[in-house]
């Protein structure tokens, strides 16, 4: 029951974003992915979960090939991403944000917006829940997002920098959000991120992608001493 | 004075809300998927003929007939012309639309002649009726009730129903809103329906109006009601129905107060007003929100 891409690789005319690219999601477990810019992680994902095709290899859910299948059927089969900017529905409140996700998998409206409470109210947002989604803080539109992807019930979660922009504070309320969500739930997450701490402290297991490339996958304290990741990505900084 | 001042007044929202009707079953469209339907007034003229065919018998009939009508052409045209160019770029698309149109237009003319015909329809609505010593006449109370109504109706299914969620968070970012689960298919078809309950409802009003129906009708009801929503801010569906409301409030408004000599030039004034309001808010009156953030 793991979401799996394998061997996948993506060209763009004569860049290569993904070579050869294997990489598995169990349920439960927080996974990071992480790289310098240009390392081939958002295309990834865009491939985890439908918006990009592989040129070469495929996408597996609990082994059903998935590969060539729309964004919708892959959010139906409970493959749920989000985007580096929040894209909230700015003309609806917070609430029927939320909403949208739950009607999307054919609940009615009543007991989509009692769900949608619901949730709004584990991430601390309930008292915005009839503002418009144009009204809310950065942090808040962020935990929104969280909180509309998870209507999707999801069990695979993919969070493209979900801490980008945010405050040391507010990057800690999210790593607890997110493990919240892990216990809840039970899903699978994988985390594009670049917040080293963050990262460190929040992921069970790294996958380290370099030009496109896998560089190395491991336990944190594996890749913080892996010398090929040292080089080249970490740096100095990693210690 | 007072009292004919009411009756421009009436005269004036009454043909306000037609546009505002029309606009409205265009900015939904627009909304679902950026085309620009012109085939709209083919909706309106279907209706209208239908109205023609059954008008003798009943005018329950001669409604239902209109509503049945353009409901069904409007599937029609979606199943047929517009889901096959889904995603393709708005230029492509409002294309496709005047194509539609005519064809239709010029089928209608093969198989009917472009001939108008006189349709006594809701004829005891042309009678006057006087409030408060204002003389008035019935239609006009009639449109405008029925505009109101269906306003109403179009917020309230657009704010409290499962499918006007999904419809009004298409509109908004349609990827997205795939994303989510939303079925893309039923969210559009049902769009197009309401287009075609729109436009049967503004058929019925405007042909008990004239007591004619051609092929060529409803073109220019669209085409003003179209700017309406230029100006009420593409995309944006309050927009749109204030945009045409205050479109068609204007043309009766010029026509009462132009001097006689001027009131030839009366869309010249309209259009001049319009380009006024697009240098002064180039994103309408009521912009849409989210229209420049989509994936």
């Amino acid at each position: 029951m793991e979401l799996a891409a394998e061997r996948v690789s993506v060209r763009f005319g004569g860049l290569v974003a993904n070579d050869d690219v294997s990489l598995a999601i169990a349920p439960g477990e927080v996974l990071g992915l992480i790289g310098p810019n240009g390392a081939g992680k958002t295309t990834l994902v865009n491939i985890l979960s439908g918006f990009q095709r592989p040129h070469a290899g495929a996408i597996r859910l609990a082994g059903t090939e998935m590969t060539g299948r729309k964004p919708g059927a892959f959010a139906r089969a409970g493959i749920v991403r989000s985007f580096q900017a929040v894209r909230l529905f700015r003309g609806l409140t917070v609430s029927e944000n939320v909403e949208v996700g739950l009607v999307g998998r054919g609940l009615g409206r009543a007991e989509a917006r009692r769900r949608a409470l619901a949730l709004l109210a584990d991430f601390d947002l309930l008292h915005r829940a009839a503002q418009p989604a144009s009204a809310l803080s950065y942090g808040e539109e962020r935990r929104a997002g969280l909180a509309r992807a998870l209507a999707l019930e999801p069990r695979f979660l993919l969070l493209d920098e979900p801490a980008a922009g945010l405050a040391a504070a507010e990057a800690e309320e999210l790593k607890r959000a997110i493990l919240s969500i892990r216990e809840r739930h039970g899903c699978g997450i994988l985390v594009i991120e670049h917040n080293m701490a963050l990262v460190m402290s929040l992921c069970d297991r790294i996958h380290v992608l370099g030009g496109g490339r896998t560089i190395a996958s491991g336990r944190p304290d594996e890749i913080r001493a892996d010398p090929a990741v040292r080089t080249a990505y970490l740096g100095s900084t990693a210690a | 004075m007072m009292g004919q001042a009411i009756q421009v007044l009436v005269d004036a929202v009454s043909v306000g809300g037609l546009y505002a009707l029309t606009a409205l079953g265009i900015g939904l469209i627009f909304g679902v998927m950026r085309l620009i339907n012109f085939a709209h007034a083919q909706l309106i003229m279907i209706a209208g003929y239908a109205v023609l065919l059954f008008f003798a018998q009943s005018a329950a009939l001669a409604v239902l007939g209109a509503v049945v009508g353009a409901v069904l052409l409007a599937l029609l045209i979606e199943r047929t012309a517009f889901r096959p160019l889904r995603g393709a770029d708005p230029a492509t698309l409002l294309i496709a639309s005047f194509a539609v149109s005519f064809f239709i237009e010029k089928t209608m003319i093969m198989l009917v002649g472009s001939r108008p015909k006189g349709v006594d329809f809701l004829s005891a609505l042309a009678r006057q009726v006087e409030i408060a010593g204002v003389r008035l006449q019935l239609l006009q109370l009639v449109t405008i009730l029925v505009s109101v109504v269906l306003l109403v109706a179009t917020t309230w299914f657009l704010k409290s129903t499962r499918l006007g969620l999904e419809m009004r968070a298409a509109a908004e970012n349609f990827r997205m809103a795939e994303v989510l689960g939303i079925r893309a298919n039923r969210v559009i078809a049902t769009a197009f329906a309401i287009s075609g309950l729109l436009a049967a409802a503004v058929a019925c009003l405007f042909v008990a109006q004239t007591g004619l129906v051609q092929p060529r009708m409803g073109l220019q009801l669209v085409i003003i009601a179209f700017v309406g929503t230029v100006i009420g801010g593409l995309g944006s569906l309050p927009g749109a129905a204030f945009g045409g409301f205050l479109v068609g409030v204007a043309t009766i408004l010029l026509q009462a107060l132009l001097p006689p000599e001027l009131r030839v030039f009366r869309e010249a004034f309209l259009f001049l007003a319009v380009a006024v309001v697009l240098v002064v808010r180039p994103q309408g009156l009521i912009p849409a929100r989210g229209l420049k953030e989509r994936i």
